[in-house]
């Protein structure tokens, strides 16, 4: 046992030695996520603000320019241009020089005065579906506040009405950055240790010195170790870094507990692991272990539910999404960040990213054996 | 520069690609399980929220609302609970997005004439859902009451939307022309970055150090064959897009292959430049999916609108090469847009293929360390 233990932290040496010796490979490993992070946190955004807009007004009148002026301050529209013919208008959208077009045609003004239904049109570049759905619903929401204070103003009433009033759990100000910066972390996480380890296996095999440890007296259980575990401790060394910069640069909270956030980088580590040391076993040059990395990474963000949301995906990838890890670890961080979940709401997802795991971890030790006899 | 050199390196390497069978065909699979992914397993069009009801009011106007909601296909309604802390088992666990709840007075108050009022909670935590949730459920309900007969206040302004380009707003449309531009990214990067590193670690650049070969050669030498695939991919990604997804297709298609050949030829170049610098294929693994493929993925407009961003990450989008690409895809795929109008662009991609290129020729030294 102790012989054993020896030998292992010989190989944790070794490695570190061989990923270290290359000085590129530090500030890659360390410094990288965190800049990648604080860009991609502010990067990735759903939230419609700034919305490029024109407006096209050919009645020109106090009224227009009181609902051009409503629109800017919602803070959602930034009116900078005012094309003067159709042309301009189709222009401008062409080009993509603006998402949205205002254009109130003459009459308007006395329409409103004269209490008829007053029509203006909104052109929107649907090029960009979700925020023109958003510019859309802004643009209504506001014009039909506006017409209500109109109508306020002119005693011109109805009685009743429904009065929906909304609240937003979670994230009181539907900030989308509280969502997604967890979600970063665990994608950075994610392709740093892949990568790592399946290719720093591959390249023993590749420039021959795997068979030079094969002669050594380890045991190729003590060999998967060795190989592993220092990129688990660099892997929970970036989930540290990155986690202290989303709480510090991006103001995240941890509304959670922490040493549960530390079990849960655990048991996504052994999936993560495994996985590399799966594609490891599959792959002959770092080229093959690279390429495949990739073939397991970029579908595993996709549908993960980071950016979209796995309820909305046909049956069949749903059941595919079960065998990703990261669908489960983004559950639990946004859970242990967003809404303080404890261990009695994220069992589910800690036992099934722990058995997924496992059996990664299991599947791939036996492969690597055979192929090392 | 021989041209005799530089076919012969290229021949070499593409002799080196059919040895590694596997890696081409990856090369291959990546855009086919990529864009299948795009076509048919994603998407961000909001609908099936999953939505719970308290009902404390029992009415057949409360019941009108409901069905309201469900019939206009962007809510199902999952189940109806007994209290508030059941709205709380309900998000918390993950299980609804939306809960309605509607008060004991309800509809009484709307038999009264006096504002009748719901309680809608969504769960922010994903915003854009919930923002568009929010407008959705604005709308079911204003329906739903004006069937119900409640008295509505009529705006007196009528908003006339018109949607061009995508007037359904598939997000399908939206997303798929630019995902041409990540698959790329992903292919050139995997493709290149490793072909230098690759030489140092096995050896093999001291042969080809002995040579008469000149850097420039065995770089054009090394990207040729590599075009070649990724003009391949190109192609391939194109018909799937337009004839598996639907995705109309406005432009000219030979403008289209002209824009992705500059943003091609400057992405295998950054492809090299990073292998000349690491020279080891470990570093340079780490350095093409942090240079190329995350920022393709998350800064090109591609999936989040670059306007939304704070204003120093848009002067940042302005360097990366995969932005003007996303956006000559999209206004060739959806606006028709003609040459003249995606000359910045083209000229843009061209210049920054020629700075990658020419500073990897002069960073790559003919020397063994």
């Amino acid at each position: 046992m102790k012989a054993m233990m020896g030998r292992i932290r010989h190989m944790i040496k070794k490695e570190f030695i061989q990923i270290f010796r290359d000085r590129k490979m530090k500030p890659i490993i360390f410094v990288t996520p965190v800049i990648q992070l604080i860009v991609f946190g502010y990067a990735v955004t759903m939230d419609v603000t700034n919305i490029r807009t024109a407006v096209f007004d050919l009645d020109k009148t106090s009224v227009t320019r009181e609902v051009a002026r409503r629109l800017e301050g919602s803070g959602y529209f930034r009116i900078d241009h005012f094309p003067d013919s159709e042309d301009a208008v189709r222009k401008l959208l062409d080009k993509g020089a603006v998402t949205v077009v205002l254009r109130f045609n003459h009459g308007f003004t006395s329409d409103v005065e004269a209490m008829r239904q007053a029509s203006m049109q909104v052109l929107v570049d649907g090029s960009d579906s979700n925020t023109a759905l958003v510019a859309a619903g802004y643009v209504s929401g506001i014009l039909s506040q506006y017409g209500r204070d109109i109508a306020a103003k002119t005693a011109y009433r109805t009685r009743g009405g429904l009065d929906v009033r909304p609240r937003a759990w979670f994230n009181a100000d539907l900030k989308s950055k509280n969502y997604n910066v967890p979600g970063v972390i665990a994608i950075m996480v994610l392709v740093v240790c892949l990568l790592l380890t399946s290719m720093a296996i591959v390249r023993e095999r590749e420039i021959g010195t795997m068979e030079q440890l094969m002669v050594t007296p380890i045991r190729p259980a003590e060999l998967i170790l060795g190989k592993t575990i220092p990129f688990a401790l660099i892997g929970f060394f970036d989930m540290f870094l990155v986690t202290l910069v989303g709480v510090i640069w991006f103001n995240v909270p941890i509304r959670g507990s922490i040493p549960l956030l530390v079990l849960a980088t655990a048991v996504y580590l052994l999936s993560v692991l495994g996985f590399g040391l799966f594609i490891s076993t599959i792959s002959k040059t770092q080229q093959q272990a690279m390429m495949a990395t990739f073939l397991f990474f970029a579908p595993a963000v996709l549908l993960s539910g980071l950016m979209f949301p796995i309820e909305n995906m046909p049956g069949a990838v749903q059941y595919v999404t079960y065998l990703n890890p990261l669908r489960y670890f983004l559950v639990i961080i946004r859970g242990i960040f967003l809404k303080g979940s404890g261990l009695a709401i994220l069992w589910p997802q800690f036992l099934a990213l722990f058995i997924l795991g496992a059996s990664v971890v299991a599947t791939s030790s036996l492969r690597f054996k055979k192929r090392l006899s | 520069m021989n041209l005799n050199r530089i076919k012969a390196i290229a021949w070499k390497e593409l002799i080196q690609i059919k040895r590694d069978p596997l890696s081409l065909a990856l090369a291959f699979l990546m855009p086919v399980i990529l864009l299948f992914i795009f076509g048919y397993a994603i998407t961000v069009d909001v609908d099936r929220l999953k939505t719970v009801v308290y009902d404390r009011d029992m009415s057949s106007l409360s019941r009108e609302i409901v069905r309201g909601l469900r019939e206009s296909g962007y809510f199902t309604i999952v189940g109806y609970v007994d209290g508030p802390a059941a709205i709380d088992r309900a998000i918390d666990g993950s299980g609804a997005r939306v809960a309605i709840s509607i008060p004991e007075d309800f509809s009484k108050n709307a038999r009264m004439g006096r504002q009748a009022g719901i309680q809608v909670i969504v769960d922010g935590s994903d915003s854009n859902t919930a923002t568009i949730a929010l407008g959705y459920l604005n709308a079911a309900m204003e329906m739903a009451a004006k069937r119900a007969g409640l008295g509505t206040i009529s705006p007196p302004i009528d908003v006339r939307l018109r949607v061009w380009y995508n007037p359904e707003l598939r997000s399908r449309n939206f997303i798929v022309p630019g995902l041409i531009a990540i698959i790329m990214t992903i292919i050139a990067a995997l493709l290149t970055s490793l072909t230098i590193a690759r030489e140092w670690e096995r050896g093999t650049m001291e042969q080809l150090i002995s040579t008469p070969l000149k850097p420039p050669e065995l770089i054009i030498g090394k990207l040729i064959p590599y075009f070649v695939i990724g003009v391949i991919d190109t192609v391939m990604s194109i018909i799937i897009v337009v004839a598996l997804f639907g995705v109309p297709l406005k432009g000219s298609v030979v403008l289209l292959l002209f824009i992705s050949s500059l943003f091609l030829f400057g992405g295998l170049s950054l492809g090299i430049l990073i292998s000349i610098l690491t020279k080891s294929q470990l570093a340079a693994s780490q350095a093409a999916v942090i240079s190329s493929y995350l920022p393709a993925l998350l800064m090109s407009g591609f999936m989040f609108s670059i306007p939304n961003m704070p204003v120093p990450l848009q002067a940042i989008t302005y360097l990366i090469p995969a932005r003007y690409f996303v956006s000559s895809l999209k206004g060739i795929f959806l606006k028709a847009n003609t040459a003249d109008m995606l000359l910045t662009e083209m000229g843009l991609l061209a210049l920054f293929g020629l700075i990658v290129f020419t500073v990897a020729v002069k960073k790559f030294k003919k020397r063994v360390a």
